[in-house]
């Protein structure tokens, strides 16, 4: 288990913990209610993080076959 | 014939042929069939994976939700992101242990880490009652209503269906997993243009933009676009994107995917693209928010039609011809996978369970002639249900979800369930999940004693914990036992 994996963490503390404080309409962002701004912040998020994860993990590196 | 069903007819088409030429020289014995050889890069497990995702439901059911629930409606974009988290590890990890055992089904993997056939036996059980009443005839159904829609009643609901179980059953018999994949490509460059050209003009030709419209929705019905207080609320968001993130990949025709990879760097490469692609589902919700005001008064299954309508009643005929045909891939390309994984464990799990002296040519000849078996009883199922429909689905995704706790278990390091932990665990939590969805009973009725801030929880949560407490105490109990009737493993 490498410590670069935590980082995974983040869009679940995101999207489940988050939901708690987001599950409101106003302020409207980007014309979305706010609920829904939040939710897909996270979706673009959690493609980053993953992004990072790939780049960093040393696994992706080798040619496995 | 009219401009729509003649563009519907022309995909159809294309479609068949695309998924017959798929099978191009190659030799179709199960390896070919079902996993396509092993051999397909990150673009091929990418729209596997996609097309199995974005089905029929997504483009219906997405936009008809937003429709008719309006926040809950969310729970459907964030669930994804947090299963391919997950898949990060998950799929390389049964990957890999499918390539060293030459696994083909779900039902293989779980025969083959708890050796035991009769467990391959009753995970196939489950995974064929979750696929074929539920979720192909959930597919075809579909299926049969945007033809139907979309050819502005030329075509019969009815006729619809049997002409795709039709066209579905041709080519899986002929490419299996290389029909699905060929077909994969042109579905998702229709369904995404469609998806986000109509999530973008219906709000900006009722209302003026997306901002308005939330606007005007939230004078309207206020709280709507949120999560409401009981029912579908925080508590039951977090409990149900739990859970179906956890159930995602338990289906078994996505294990079929999982094998067909060339490497494991391909899931992990589709963890990353994967989340971002799911952002066609904003612009499904956007249809169905924009028809709340322009197509008011739909209500139960109507919902489902919000997308239709507002499209047949803003477009020419063309176009609606051209969503149509988005509409009939979505349900082909999925409805693909679960008949020829359906065909494939019922032959090569069951059978064989059976008769374990079959050739492996001849399980291979008995998966194919089940395809068209399957698509006809999936066939009768469309035409003959009613509103159950929405239950055998619900079912379904509870079904394969039970699957969780012993299959991840059996991939730790030290695994101690054993075949009758796992089976007790399936069994039970399969028998809560039939309980409480045909008699409708939310955690509250199940769990009266609980505070009343945790009755609106996923019910299958109730059922899944069951399920992982059966497996560790039944595998904690018989330990001594098993370990004296069969040689320990490795």
């Amino acid at each position: 288990m490498r410590p670069l994996y935590l980082l995974a963490l983040v869009p679940f503390i995101g999207i489940l913990g988050g939901i708690f404080f987001a599950n409101r309409i106003e302020p409207f962002v980007l014309g979305m209610p706010f609920i829904l701004f939040w939710i897909v912040l996270w979706v673009v998020l959690t493609s980053v993080v993953m992004a990072i994860i790939y780049r960093l993990d040393p696994q992706n590196r080798e040619e496995e076959r | 014939m009219n401009v729509a069903l003649a563009i519907i007819l022309v995909f159809l088409l294309l479609a068949i042929y695309l998924g017959i030429r798929a099978r191009r020289g190659k030799d179709m014995d199960l390896e070919q069939w079902a996993v396509g050889g092993r051999g397909f890069g990150t673009i091929f497990v990418f729209l596997l994976l996609a097309g199995e995702i974005y089905t029929t439901f997504t483009f219906l059911g997405g936009s008809g939700w937003a429709y008719g629930e309006g926040g809950p409606a969310f729970y459907i974009l964030s669930y994804g992101s947090l299963a391919y988290v997950i898949s990060y590890w998950l799929l390389p990890a049964i990957w890999r242990y499918g390539r060293e055992k030459r696994l083909h089904s779900q039902a293989d993997f779980f025969a083959s880490k708890y050796e035991s056939r009769s467990l391959g036996v009753l995970v196939s059980i489950v995974a064929v009652v979750a696929m074929v009443p539920s979720y192909l005839v959930l597919q075809l159904k579909g299926l049969g209503l945007i033809v139907s829609v979309a050819s502005y009643g030329a075509i019969s609901s009815n006729v619809a269906i049997t002409i795709g179980a039709a066209a579905v059953t041709l080519y899986v018999m002929i490419s299996g997993i290389r029909g699905s994949a060929w077909t994969a490509v042109i579905k998702d460059i229709m369904v995404l243009s469609v998806a986000v050209f109509l999530g973008i003009y219906f709000p900006l030709k009722l209302y003026g933009g997306m901002g308005e419209m939330f606007h005007r929705i939230q004078q309207h019905d206020p709280g709507f676009l949120a999560l409401p207080h009981t029912g579908y609320n925080v508590v039951w968001f977090v409990s149900t994107v739990l859970l179906t993130a956890l159930g995602f990949y338990m289906w078994p025709h996505t294990f079929g995917s999982i094998f067909s990879a060339r490497e494991a760097r391909v899931f992990r490469r589709n963890a990353v693209y994967l989340p971002l692609y799911q952002l066609i589902l904003l612009f499904v919700f956007l249809v169905g928010f924009a028809a709340i005001l322009a197509v008011p008064g739909l209500k139960g299954d109507q919902v489902d039609l919000a997308l239709l309508r507002l499209s047949k009643s803003s477009f020419d005929p063309w176009l609606v011809g051209l969503i149509g045909a988005a509409g009939l891939l979505t349900a082909l390309v999925p409805g693909s996978m679960l008949l020829m994984t359906s065909a494939t464990i019922l032959s090569k799990n069951v059978y064989r369970a059976f008769v374990p002296s079959a050739s492996e040519e001849r399980v291979n000849r008995l998966a194919k002639a089940l395809v068209p078996v399957v698509a006809l009883v999936a066939w009768y199922f469309t035409i003959n249900s009613g509103k159950t429909i929405v239950i055998l689905l619900l079912l379904g995704y509870s079904f394969v979800t039970q699957l969780f706790p012993s299959l991840i278990s059996s991939l730790l390091p030290n695994n101690f369930v054993n075949k009758w932990g796992a089976a007790a665990g399936i069994i039970v939590g399969v028998a809560i999940v039939t309980y409480a969805t045909v008699g409708g009973l939310g955690t509250g009725d199940l769990l009266p004693f609980l505070p009343p801030a945790l009755a609106d929880i996923n019910n299958g949560v109730v059922a899944l914990v069951a399920n992982a407490i059966v497996t560790v105490g039944v595998s904690l109990a018989t330990r001594p036992f098993v370990a004296r009737s069969s040689a320990p493993t490795t």
